[in-house]
């Protein structure tokens, strides 16, 4: 290993490094602005120029490569002066308005100038003055303040994909703006208000709600879709104020999507806080007891073995494994989660699960997307896609409509015909797919939400087998778009007699047998299906599902519970608890655990932890947390013919797609302002 | 004085004809197969045993550089020719292409064939419009004579020449940022390494040359190595366009040896300082970044790039503004600090932010309203912006305010008084 | 510094509809060529003079969008170009811009003297059009002709070796629609030392 000295100590380091990660393998700190790990390097802020031996001026520690032999000073007055210097020139034009700034004690300059900066100003000269530019409903300018760092440039031109951000003019009248101050296209736009030093991009919705030394922070994982982003959510009190990513190189990096950021809002609006139940046909606020009361009866009523029970996109694995255990109870076989008719094939788990992991996108140089818009179904998983689209010059196709995403792309058939072409070896795209390293198929539910989904699957499968060059990595993707679904297909919450076709396997069972119906935050159906059903709501959003609902019980939503989840990948996520439920809201097994004793079947678990041991025995694969565990091979595969499908997106409004995002304001606008939409 | 058979640029006002033909009677395009049969090798060593230093500004051997490029690459190679001269003062590239446009395109093929370039931009500054028109016909004339084109004068050699105008920024006279701008984006430097040898236009190898350094080689290859380097003094070798303005009777470019004394080359030249020698206040001897002389070092100061370095300014690119006793000194360098916050790419701290404050700063000098302290303020301040920046314009804003405390320090404060005394 | 090409806004002109003329449509696949087929960005500076000239002098919304659009580039991007250069003008100029050089060669020789001048027979102030739209005036800042200062530069030509007279009547004469000699006033060739001149 090739070694550096740096402040007279030796160091050993890896080729490729610079001379900035050499100093902080050495643990000396190298302050910086404009350098961020995941962007390009800029070097323009000069605050990291360190004396180099040899080198007649200082150099910008973080684009110098760490060369063997090298002699590096962090520590001279050389590099005290410079460090000062530059902290000087940026502080001459930046308003000193910290009071009022969200940046506020949770600023780079701030930080930096308290460490490196002069105590008194020898500037007499006036402050420059920028305006204000409009980026849109999510992020607000208060350009004054703006450094000249770029990084908001080069996460939007790099990460995000959307050449929307750019600096104008030169030398002093410098200036970052959107093209004719338009709004941010892009689903990640959010991250350029963490990715800034200072405060001027921030928080359009937290504007002066809050300062960061005032709110509780909790380190959880996000809910809105199936990649389970590492989040931290800031609350005070009951409210949740704020959602920042946390680094997680596997999952999500350092990124998260707009609406995991700012569907917040949606938390406290439209809530179900209260019991209801319909009498006469108006729900009128009840209390737990009256209405598990008419539960019970109903259930009986209505033919115990009957009953039904429907998960959601939110729902938890506790939610689902004391549903199931309860639906067992009364001998019901009647539990599904397939509300968007995603099939699977059966016997074999790695046909509904993204099995390459996320991070190995990033090595991936061919791309088969069937069915699926990954800019929309998981954000930051896209970015993954940009990212080997850039640094490997990653061939994407797709079998779908053409989308707008953030990377070029051939486009093969809208049809899932098209399957036939690449397995008899008759299509462009299987070249590309032999002659690549890394070649992945990324399939989106939209591609098997129809009768023959598993023949789909199976076809799939048997071509991921043949371009599979890395015996590590295996190419078959299933992009799921909720957080619910892996988990629950995992804990076999299914029924046979609603393969194929959700809707309609499900309407026959209601109605030959008018059963109750229990729908966990499930608000994504046809809900034609449930005319002669007793339909018990459980969730936390007046949302559609409720408005047709006999009973509502409130639920705590996803910031208020401490729920397990498994991330597409087969990744077991904890999520925390931030605050205390909203009104009467009760965990859903609690509901399941008080109407079982009630019917005589007392479920065995008494709280929490024994539920989770109960289900961690019956099911040992989700025992270990924010673990992968991946199958590298696949237990099926077969070639099928197969019909002319034509793909028809399941998603039609990134912004508003469950019943948190629904009743977001921000979302809302979003809708409006990027997708053109009434919300 | 120089002699007329030693002059390179016989065509430097345009007395004569600039065309072909007329570049064909001065000797230009003569024998260039014979310079092109010399070999890559042999090229880049005689340039490097003529001492010929870049007449960019820096004076880095020209040879050297030429030897950065790499072997086998196996990628294009570029040789982009730097006629982006905004550097204030300087106005002989001007000159070359215009009155002799065809001089510079034979340099272009000789260069670009020893550091095995098939192709080759020449970025001109946009506001030269008829330079870059009489350039272009010039291409055109080559190119339908065969002298460049496919198998350029019969050696075999493809070689294709693109004139690229540019649109208006000193930057881009730095060779990086000259690199960005060719791409079509803003005029930003590059942060180095990579070198351009190593990755410059377009991520290829690439050398980023001067358009005197390039027009004065085939005449360097004609008459050898030992001729040119005879000229002048060792290390400061050759002739030199000097660009005279300012206060002289006949400001002019004048071709001259390396090395010629400061005076010399003002009173033979330039027609003298207005108001005699002994009216002279000060000059900056290489454009406007290099720091000025007082009278006192010019009455014997020779220039060339070792001797104007020895009293801290330098030779840049030969630049000579001369000031007379009439001048505001300090509002002479306001305005070149002026010049040096208007052209600030904008893109690193120091000179983004320092710039203008130094600029303002000089503005309140020029009548004295300022603090004796702040003679010492601006100073540091401009410390802090030399040497801390990505290219040299950081420098290049630093140094002639430096110059100006260095010798003028008294007139500064003089004013300062004045101005108290006025105030009471 | 009022400088209608050191603007970062673009100037909303509602109607502004900007297509390549035919004779320039044929220029754009000329310039396009002088670089490689995969990096036409290049092309970008090239564009955008060809555009202002095609409108007058300046850049519009539209005009930097077609650039935009003809070479595949983002509309950021061009902006960025747009405003980074000095030469391009984002908002609209008169017939004649006049361009006073200030810097210090030009200046030791009185080009302030110049913009007094260009003030009084222009009437218009530095920075801005005349009312007759004839003339936009500017300071500038080192054009590279300084062994010939002071000089200006009027649309492409440049008018050197002034004084306070020879401007003058540049610029009467071109107010009055008369033809005007381009470079030295004094009938000097290009930058030559000796005061022996042809005129």
């Amino acid at each position: 290993m090739p070694k550096i000295t740096i402040d007279q100590k030796e160091y050993e380091f890896e080729n490729g490094m610079t001379v900035m990660q050499a100093c902080e393998l050495a643990g000396t700190e190298i302050p910086r602005f404009c350098y961020h790990e995941k962007l390009s390097i800029a070097g323009n802020c000069r605050m990291c120029l360190v004396e180099m031996e040899k080198a007649p001026k200082p150099i910008a520690s973080c684009a110098m490569p760490a060369a063997d032999g090298m002699v590096i000073k962090t520590n001279t007055k050389t590099v005290q002066k410079a460090r000062k210097g530059v902290m000087e020139f940026l502080l001459i034009n930046h308003p000193l308005d910290c009071p009022i700034c969200d940046q506020g004690g949770e600023c780079d300059l701030q930080d930096q100038a308290m460490y490196y900066g002069f105590d008194k100003t020898r500037y007499e000269e006036n402050k420059r003055a920028v305006q204000n530019k409009n980026m849109g409903p999510l992020v607000k300018t208060i350009m004054t303040r703006c450094i000249h760092c770029t990084r908001c440039v080069r996460f939007s031109t790099e990460v995000a994909g959307v050449d929307d951000i750019g600096l104008l003019g030169r030398g002093e009248s410098a200036e970052i703006t959107t093209y004719l101050e338009k709004t941010i296209e892009s689903e990640l736009s959010g991250n350029v208000i963490d990715l800034c030093p200072v405060g001027a991009l921030t928080s359009k919705p937290y504007a002066f709600k809050s300062r960061p030394w005032e709110l509780t922070k909790t380190e959880t994982f996000d809910v809105f879709d199936g990649v389970g982003s590492s989040i931290r959510i800031d609350t005070r009190g009951k409210k949740v104020l704020r959602v920042l990513p946390r680094i997680n190189e596997e999952t999500n990096e350092e990124w998260i999507s707009d609406k995991t950021r700012f569907a917040i809002d949606g938390l406290s609006s439209q809530r179900l806080d209260n019991v209801y139940s319909k009498i006469e046909g108006k729900l009128k606020k009840s209390s737990w007891n009256d209405a598990f009361t008419i539960v019970k009866d109903q259930i009986i009523n209505r033919g115990r073995e009957n009953t039904v029970f429907l998960s959601g996109k939110f729902t938890d694995v506790e939610t689902l494994y004391s549903a199931k255990k309860f639906s067992e109870s009364l001998n019901s076989p009647y539990y599904d989660c397939r509300f968007d008719n995603a099939q699977f094939v059966e016997k074999s788990n790695e046909s509904f699960k993204f099995n390459s992991s996320i991070q190995e996108i990033e090595n991936a140089d061919a791309i088969l997307l069937i069915g699926s818009n990954p800019r929309w179904e998981a954000a930051v998983l896209n970015a993954r896609i940009r990212k080997a689209y850039i640094e490997n010059d990653c061939k994407i196709g797709i079998i779908g409509p053409k989308l707008d995403l953030t990377y070029n792309y051939q486009h093969l058939s809208d049809s899932l015909e098209y399957l036939n072409d690449l397995s008899n070896n008759q299509s462009d795209f299987n070249k590309v797919l032999d002659n690549a390293k890394n070649p992945l198929i990324i399939i989106g539910t939209s591609a098997i939400n129809n009768q023959f989904g598993s023949k789909i699957l199976e076809t799939l499968a048997a071509l991921a087998k043949k371009i599979q060059k890395n015996k590590d990595v295996n190419p078959l993707n299933v992009l799921h778009q909720d957080i619910s679904r892996v988990g629950a297909l995992e804990l076999k919450f299914i029924n046979k007699n609603f393969d194929k076709d959700y809707n309609l396997g499900l309407k026959k069972h209601i109605d030959n047998n008018r059963p109750v119906v229990f729908l966990m935050s499930l608000d994504e159906i046809d809900f034609s299906t449930l005319e002669n059903a007793f339909v018990v709501y459980l969730g936390h959003h007046g949302d559609i599902g409720a408005s047709k609902a006999d009973v509502i019980l409130p639920t705590p939503a996803y910031t208020e519970k401490s729920s397990t989840y498994m991330n597409i990948e087969g990744r077991v996520i904890q999520t925390s608890k931030c605050h205390n439920p909203l009104g009467e809201a009760k965990d859903e097994w609690k509901v399941f655990r008080v109407l079982s004793d009630l019917i005589n079947q007392k479920l065995k678990f008494n709280n929490l932890r024994e539920l989770r041991n109960e289900l961690t025995n019956n099911y040992n694969q989700f025992l270990s947390l924010n673990e992968l565990n991946l199958k590298k091979d696949l237990s099926f595969g077969k070639i099928n013919k197969i019909n002319d499908i034509k793909i028809n997106y399941n998603i039609s409004n990134f912004y508003m797609n469950d019943s948190i995002s629904r009743s977001s304001e921000t979302m809302a606008l979003c809708t409006k302002d990027i997708l053109k939409k009434v919300a | 004085m120089l002699k007329e058979k030693d002059k390179i640029f016989k065509n430097l006002y345009g007395f004569e004809d600039w065309n072909l033909e007329g570049a064909k009677k001065r000797g230009v395009w003569s024998n260039t197969k014979d310079l092109i049969e010399m070999g890559s090798e042999k090229i880049i060593e005689e340039i490097k045993n003529s001492q010929l230093r870049g007449r960019g500004g820096a004076g880095f051997p020209a040879g050297l550089k030429w030897s950065f490029m790499p072997k086998d690459s196996g990628q294009d190679h570029y040789l982009v020719v730097n006629a982006d001269e905004s550097e204030p003062g300087t106005c002989k590239d001007r000159e070359i292409m215009r009155n002799d446009p065809h001089l510079l395109l034979e340099g272009c093929l000789v260069a670009s064939f020893a550091m095995r370039a098939h192709s080759c931009y020449i970025y001109i500054r946009g506001e030269y419009y008829s330079e870059s028109s009489n350039l272009q016909k010039a291409i055109d004339e080559a190119y339908s004579n065969n002298l460049i084109g496919k198998n350029a004068c019969g050696t075999g050699w493809d070689f294709d020449i693109y004139l690229h105008r540019g649109a208006g920024a000193y930057i881009c006279g730095e060779e990086t940022a000259l690199l960005e701008s060719l791409e079509g984006k803003k005029g930003q430097p590059r942060l180095k390494p990579p070198f351009p040898a190593g990755a410059g236009l377009y991520g290829c190898p690439t050398t980023v040359t001067n358009v005197e350094t390039i027009a004065v080689s085939p005449t360097i290859l004609r008459r050898g190595s030992k001729w040119f380097a005879g000229l002048g003094n060792p290390n400061n070798t050759g002739t030199k366009i000097f660009s005279i303005s300012g206060h002289v009777n006949n400001p002019c470019n004048i071709e001259e040896e390396m090395g010629i004394p400061l005076k010399e080359l003002i009173e033979n030249h330039a027609g003298g300082v207005i108001g005699g020698w002994d009216n002279l206040l000060a000059v900056i001897p290489g454009g406007a970044s290099v720091p000025l002389l007082p009278k006192s070092i010019c009455d014997t100061v020779k220039m060339d790039f070792d001797s104007l370095k020895e009293v801290q300014s330098g030779l840049g690119t030969a630049a000579v503004i001369v000031m007379n006793k009439s001048t505001d000194i300090v509002e002479a360098i306001a305005r070149l600090s002026h010049f040096y916050k208007h052209e600030s790419c904008g893109q690193c701290t120091p000179c983004r932010e320092g710039t203008g404050w130094m600029y303002r700063m000089m503005e309140k000098m020029i009548h004295g309203n300022v603090q004796h302290q702040d003679i010492d303020k601006l100073l540091d301040v401009s410390k802090q912006i030399e040497g801390h920046t990505i290219c040299a314009l950081g420098d290049a804003a630093a140094w002639p305010i430096q110059g100006l405390f260095r010798h003028f320090r008294p007139e500064i404060e003089k004013r300062i008084e004045e101005r108290k005394r006025r105030v009471a | 510094m009022k400088h209608p090409g050191t603007n970062n806004k673009v100037y909303k002109n509602i109607n502004d509809n900007f297509d390549w003329s035919p004779e320039n449509f044929k220029k754009i696949s000329k310039i396009i060529k002088k670089y490689p087929s995969d990096r036409i960005q290049s092309a970008v500076i090239p564009l955008l003079d060809l555009a202002q000239r095609q409108n007058n002098g300046w850049l519009s919304k539209n005009s930097l969008e077609k650039v935009a659009e003809t070479i595949g580039m983002s509309y950021i991007r061009v902006l960025e170009v747009a405003t980074f250069y000095s030469m391009f003008n984002l908002e609209p100029i008169g017939k004649n811009f006049v361009q006073i050089c200030r810097t210090t060669p030009c200046w030791l020789r009185g080009s302030d003297k110049l913009s007094k001048v260009a003030k009084d027979v222009c009437e218009a102030n530095i920075g801005e059009t005349s009312s007759d739209n004839k003339f936009t005036v500017v300071e500038v800042e080192c054009l590279g002709a300084c062994c010939n200062a002071p000089m200006v530069q009027i649309n492409d030509d440049y008018y050197e070796d002034l004084d306070e007279e020879s401007f003058k009547k540049i610029l009467e004469n071109l107010k009055n629609n008369k033809s005007i000699k381009v470079g030295s006033q004094i009938g000097r060739k290009s930058s030559q030392p000796e005061r022996k001149f042809d005129a």
